[in-house]
């Protein structure tokens, strides 16, 4: 059914919008910004943080123009005189209940409540203080993720991104008034909860009550000491996002420049973790067809099917928590990062002649749960850690202006070897349904020897945003030794963001639906859209950056896994071939099961 | 005390496993005990499908339930601003000396726990305070202790 179209007026301008829609959207739709706190496009309304209060002509109170819906002859003021007072005084209520040392803050700068307060200019403490700091304890128990109670407006964000986008509800509202907090269960440190350290909480947190554990002056001290060598991997999702954070606009591709900014700050060689996705496709590869041989022709009826993919730790241990008998449906692959992590203390020590206990493994990464993933205590496999310190692309940008970087002024480089070669296949690994394709490229080319059957090596039905995707390919004219899946439609199905793939692993566990291969990306929109991006990451920004990601795909020259030389170099020279035993020794892990509460 | 599986599965079989059984559930496992337990939020997430923490956050939310174990009977004496101007505070200074002990904590024997709570809308009639479920409203120094006396007697 059409829906209505509503005339309304705001500050004397008419305007016409859908029924249903809010006066904050009426107001976005004649490009006046009605400043916003609690409100965020990806969660539900709450309107409880009240700036966006607006005047109705003819109304008595004031009402929040992010949960009202619009009406027919509406008459709304944005920014009279009463509306900025009483935005004023909010914005001076809301800081009388937060720890205002600003420049203590972690988010000193990129701070929403800080900015609003500079906007109306707040001058006096017309409220007394309500923050006691010595009541508060800062939870500092997680790799990923710090709380600090004392910057909390208690807006709810978290809570709803928790619940609604990630179906996890680590954190809830507890106590009310004046007690009102966001808590864990119980109160228990953040370490101990069913918190996956996605890190959607701490990009949609308005203060700096949640914010990633950074790393920063630990890898500046590596940088600065002789005696280490220090590699840096960066994710295929950091180079479609970290110019965003360095005065850019999003859906900018700053791979180049980005290298350039790493050499410049003295990382002693600058890599590519999308060498490891690579790697990854040709593991995860063998694995699946492997699992499908061990189904089809030996007829194991417990080989676990559908194979789901395991580089999101998020998901990672989402799954440990919430299905763990579905555990051994994992890939036992590890990572693009800690194959990464595993390999530079191993095989490129060796290649360079260097001791793996010199060597300072870094990572940036648009992600948070990967601090906690390389803080695993499996792994170790190089016999040290793997990967030392992991920094998301918010921590890059900092470091990157730290150092004095015009970032946007430098001129493009390309990445050192080895372990610096890419190909397209793992650069879609940023988006969700990019391991699913460039798995798909490499699989249907090994079992028919032809490439995939869509334009230009596209495989449009994988991509996109919706919550599941689901794909068939049928496999005809397989090669002789590929023989037991001549005719065989395999099926794929992929979800990002955990609320997605909770419903999709419910469906899985009942035997609704059957997969032969599933990829799942714990954030909306897969890494791109992850934890650890730029502030603000939202529906348009994340589109611009998949946009960003399926460009840089398109113009690399390699576009398949199993092209990548620096790949078939390491088997030839180091790993035997995908699955060998070298390569379980280092490529591939193991899961725990956790506690479900 | 009842097993508190047995209490969720009788409130389940009335009010459904949907989140609005939440409620009821722990109502039922409050008049067992006087509290809720960890253990018991674990239960109840387990059996409706929802977080520990939303649990928790509910639990928490109402004051009547409560986390930690409390007295046999809990008194409540109303800290609102009718029964404060009509005397609560005399009223819980004199609780505090017939059973010896602070606002907030339970008597040695686990018989008694002295709170304070909020409106229980006798404003008229103040000051007020409950013994578990029953009111007693427009007290004096000695009518409260009177009945918290008859109450040590039981």
């Amino acid at each position: 059914m059409a829906k209505y179209e509503v005339n309304l007026k705001i500050n004397d301008i008419p305007v016409s919008v859908e029924e249903g829609a809010t006066i904050l959207g009426a107001a976005q739709k004649l490009n006046f910004r009605v400043p916003t706190l609690c409100h965020h496009s990806d969660l539900c309304l709450a309107g409880n943080c009240r700036v966006c209060v607006v005047e109705q002509k003819g109304a008595r109170a004031l009402i929040a123009a992010c949960t009202t819906p619009v009406s027919e002859g509406m008459e709304i003021f944005t920014n009279s005189v009463k509306v900025r007072t009483a935005r004023k005084h909010i914005i001076e209520l809301l800081l009388s209940e937060h720890n205002s040392e600003c420049t203590n803050c972690y988010k000193n700068g990129k701070c929403e409540l800080q900015s609003l307060a500079n906007e109306y200019r707040v001058n006096e403490n017309n409220f007394l203080k309500l923050v006691n700091f010595k009541d508060y304890q800062v939870d500092r128990s997680s790799p990923s993720i710090i709380k600090d109670d004392s910057k909390c407006i208690r807006c709810q964000r978290c809570v709803r991104t928790c619940a609604s986008l990630q179906y996890v509800s680590a954190l809830a509202v507890a106590y009310k008034g004046d007690k009102q907090k966001i808590s864990t269960f119980f109160e228990k440190s953040m370490n101990s909860v069913v918190c996956t350290n996605c890190g959607q909480c701490v990009n949609r947190c308005p203060t700096g009550a949640l914010v990633e554990k950074n790393y920063i002056d630990l890898v500046w001290d590596a940088i600065n000491d002789p005696n280490k060598h220090v590699v840096v991997q960066t994710a295929p999702a950091v180079r479609v996002g970290l110019g965003e954070d360095l005065g850019l606009a999003p859906g900018n591709r700053v791979t180049g420049k980005m290298v350039a900014a790493l050499k410049r700050m003295g990382f002693d060689s600058v890599l590519d973790t999308d060498f490891t996705a690579d790697l990854t496709i040709m593991e995860e590869g063998t694995e699946l067809l492997t699992r499908l041989q061990k189904a089809l022709v030996e007829k194991e009826e417990n080989t676990a099917l559908p194979l789901m993919t395991s580089c999101s730790p998020g998901w990672i241990k989402f799954i440990e928590h919430k299905f763990p008998s579905l555990l051994p449906h994992l890939s036992t692959c590890k990572s693009p990062q800690q194959m990464f992590g595993a390999l530079a203390k191993t095989f490129y020590a060796q290649k360079k002649g260097l001791k793996a206990e010199n060597i300072v493994s870094v990572s940036i990464m648009p992600c948070t749960a990967k601090k906690y993933e390389a803080d695993r205590p499996e792994m170790r496999d190089s016999g040290f850690k793997d990967v030392d310190y992991v920094l998301t692309t918010r921590e890059l940008a900092m470091m990157i202006r730290q150092a004095g970087i015009e970032f946007t002024e430098l001129n493009e480089e390309n990445y050192d070897s080895i372990m610096g070669t890419s190909t397209g296949a793992a650069v879609i690994f940023g988006a969700t349904g990019g391991v699913m394709e460039a798995a798909l490229r490499t699989a249907y080319e090994l079992v028919t020897g032809r490439e995939v059957p869509f334009k230009n090596l596209d495989i449009v039905p994988v991509r996109g945003f919706e919550g599941i995707k689901e794909a068939k390919i049928l496999l005809q004219n397989v090669k002789p030794e590929w023989g037991f899946l001549e005719g065989a439609e395999l099926s794929v199905a992929i979800a990002h963001s955990l609320s997605h793939a909770n419903k999709l692993m419910t469906a899985i566990q009942n035997k609704e639906v059957s997969y032969h291969f599933v990829e799942v990306m714990a954030c909306p929109g897969g890494c791109l859209g992850g934890g650890g991006q730029p502030i603000p990451t939202n529906e348009k920004i994340r589109r611009k950056r998949m946009a960003a990601i399926y460009e840089e795909d398109t113009h690399l020259d390699l576009r398949k896994s199993h092209d990548n030389p620096e790949v078939v170099a390491i088997y030839e020279e180091f790993l035997g071939k995908p699955n060998s035993h070298k390569a379980h020794e280092l490529l591939h892990t193991h899961y725990t099961k956790r506690n479900k509460y | 005390m009842r097993d508190v599986n047995v209490i969720i599965k009788e409130k389940i079989e009335k009010f459904g496993k949907e989140r609005q059984a939440l409620m009821p559930i722990l109502q039922g496992i409050v008049g067992d005990k006087n509290y809720i337990t960890e253990n018991d939020m674990v239960r109840v997430a387990e059996a409706l499908d929802l977080s520990a923490a939303e649990v928790y956050g509910t639990t928490t939310f109402y004051t009547f339930f409560d986390v930690v174990p409390r007295g046999k009977y809990v008194i409540r004496v109303c800290k609102t601003i009718s029964c404060h101007l009509s005397g609560k505070d005399e009223i819980i200074e004199a609780l505090e000396k017939v059973l010896n002990v602070k606002l907030g904590e339970t008597t040695e024997d686990k018989k008694f726990t002295l709170l304070q709570a909020n409106c229980m809308g006798w404003c008229h009639r103040g000051p007020v305070m409950l013994i578990n479920d029953e009111v007693f409203p427009e007290l004096t120094i000695e009518k409260a202790i009177a009945i918290v006396e008859e109450y040590i007697a039981k």
